[in-house]
């Protein structure tokens, strides 16, 4: 774990940059990281990504899938992937302050 | 009476049969199975197939061969579980109430998940290898087949087998150098995943493997479509990879039954405590083998191992007692490397596969991480384990928990 500066506060982050604990997240930090990932601003619908996302977090303890958020007609796998380039899952739960999405085997 | 009412007779629920009829007091308890099939397939059989090294009889025997005497068999379509009734409702409409469900029901590939799969090219030139159908038709175009590109693409996880799709194209390189035309075909291994396995040191040993019998790896490639007429693989973010044979693991998901009881996440798997094996809606409901939604491989040998266990906290659960049984993820895969060679791993939930020795630390005969020839015979023999040993719930000489010792970290 190391200490980073982002958004003008310090945070914890993990090897990979993810955020250790999700409680400090604001859309600060999120448009601080979504930079450091290459998307250079953040609009309403990367927003009501994070948001979703935050909150099926906080109910179920895991970040929700590119498949449940398509379902729930949150966002459509297309245009998650145009939202956030090159691999979503990963991105977006980065920006949205939460661990990375664990891998199945 | 009491009942205990087993959905789904593959490799967990027959293997859970098994070990209940064997410790229930059949003055107190009525077993019953249901399942829509009366055949067996020994799925691992599949991946031997397209290169004729096994036929489709190989791999079947019937159901009712492996049930023991003195339960209930139904073969029928299931139409919906109310768990709130404590009933399972049939096709047709024949009602079975239970005091203890398990669901054994797995998991199945769903090719129309992906558009363009499913059509034109379908059985043509694009195969699954997961099922008898898919698995007999590549036999029959791989005997003809010329040579080009080949394709095998994972199209998401979680997947039955995880590691069959790199048996397949390791025993696709050796195959093609035995028809004398592997110089005539180019393989390349498409996966979503970082690398050729999830665990670090795996995906290292294992991309080595690929590099060495040259076939070219394309890591996080999530497929959005097919493009059959043109016979390219498009993912999400509309980069292509031509074909001229896809092999592909399409969309893995549990039973609709799941979905149309409502018991199921997003890709029909129950959501189900890792450890106790317990539904986590449902006291008296518990789930076993692919059906779960569990961080653990969807394997054979999973399911052998969490047999063990759920055993154990079902007589618990009846008894009133807490679950004790702590299901730790072990899996142990035999992975088919060609040339009469295998590798083998042996993992769980927090240990990544790791070199060593198998089962006895120091001296094997098996090796961890390793390839060799005694791990292909190990694979070999394995056939005949399973249908005279694992589903009739006999012990096998292999824990169910994972043991750290004999492996090098």
């Amino acid at each position: 774990m190391t200490t980073k500066e982002l958004a003008g506060i310090s945070v914890d982050v993990d090897a990979e940059g993810f955020l250790t604990d999700h409680t400090v997240w604001n859309l600060d930090l999120a448009a601080a990281i979504a930079k450091e990932e290459g998307i250079e601003a953040l609009t309403d619908r990367h927003i009501d990504v994070l948001n979703f996302m935050r909150k099926e977090f906080e109910e179920n303890g895991t970040a929700p899938s590119i498949r449940k958020m398509n379902k729930l007609n949150v966002v459509p796998t297309k245009e998650l992937y145009a939202l956030f380039p090159g691999g979503p899952a990963k991105k977006a739960a980065k920006i949205a302050g939460l661990g990375k999405p664990q891998g199945c085997i | 009476m009491k009942k205990l009412l087993i959905l789904g007779a593959g490799t967990a629920g027959t293997m859970m049969l098994n070990k209940m009829e064997a410790v229930l007091d059949k003055e107190e308890w009525d077993i019953t199975i249901v399942d829509q099939y009366e055949t067996h397939y020994y799925q691992p059989g599949f991946l031997f197939i397209p290169f004729g090294i096994y036929n489709r009889r190989d791999v079947i025997k019937p159901k009712r061969d492996f049930f023991p005497p003195g339960v209930n068999v139904i073969f029928s379509k299931i139409d919906v579980v109310d768990a709130g009734k404590n009933q399972v409702i049939l096709d047709g409409g024949k009602v079975l109430s239970y005091d203890i469900l398990l669901v054994a029901t797995g998991t199945k590939i769903n090719p129309a998940e992906t558009d363009g799969m499913a059509d034109g090219g379908w059985h043509k030139n694009i195969f699954d290898f997961y099922t008898v159908e898919g698995a007999v038709a590549l036999q029959q175009f791989l005997k003809y087949w010329e040579g080009g590109k080949m394709v095998l693409n994972i199209v998401e996880m979680p997947i039955k087998c995880p590691v069959a799709p790199l048996e397949f194209v390791f025993l696709a390189d050796w195959w093609f150098t035995e028809q004398g035309i592997r110089d005539k075909v180019d393989i390349e291994f498409v996966t979503p995943l970082p690398g050729a396995f999830t665990k670090p040191k795996a995906s290292k040993v294992f991309g080595d493997f690929l590099n060495k019998k040259n076939i070219s790896l394309t890591p996080e490639f999530s497929t959005g479509r097919v493009d059959w007429e043109n016979n390219k693989l498009v993912s999400w973010d509309e980069t292509s990879i031509d074909y001229d044979l896809l092999v592909t693991i399409p969309t893995n998901m549990g039973d609709d039954l799941i979905a149309r009881s409502g018991l199921g996440d997003e890709l029909n798997f129950i959501p189900t405590d890792k450890f106790t094996l317990q539904s986590q809606a449902n006291d008296n409901i518990f789930v076993i083998g692919d059906a779960t939604n569990l961080p653990s491989s969807k394997a054979g040998s999973v399911a052998h191992f969490q047999a063990d266990i759920l055993t154990d906290n079902l007589l618990s659960y009846i008894d009133g007692k807490p679950l004790k049984g702590k299901f730790d993820g072990h899996a142990n895969c035999y992975i088919e490397s060609g040339f009469g060679k295998g590798i083998l791993i042996d993992f769980n939930y927090d240990t990544e596969p790791l070199p060593g020795k198998f089962p006895l630390p120091g001296v094997g005969p098996f090796s961890l991480l390793e390839e060799t020839r005694m791990n292909h015979y190990g694979k070999m023999m394995f056939r005949w384990m399973y249908w005279n040993l694992l589903l009739k719930g006999a012990e096998l000489p292999i824990e169910s928990h994972m043991l750290m010792a004999g492996k090098r970290a």
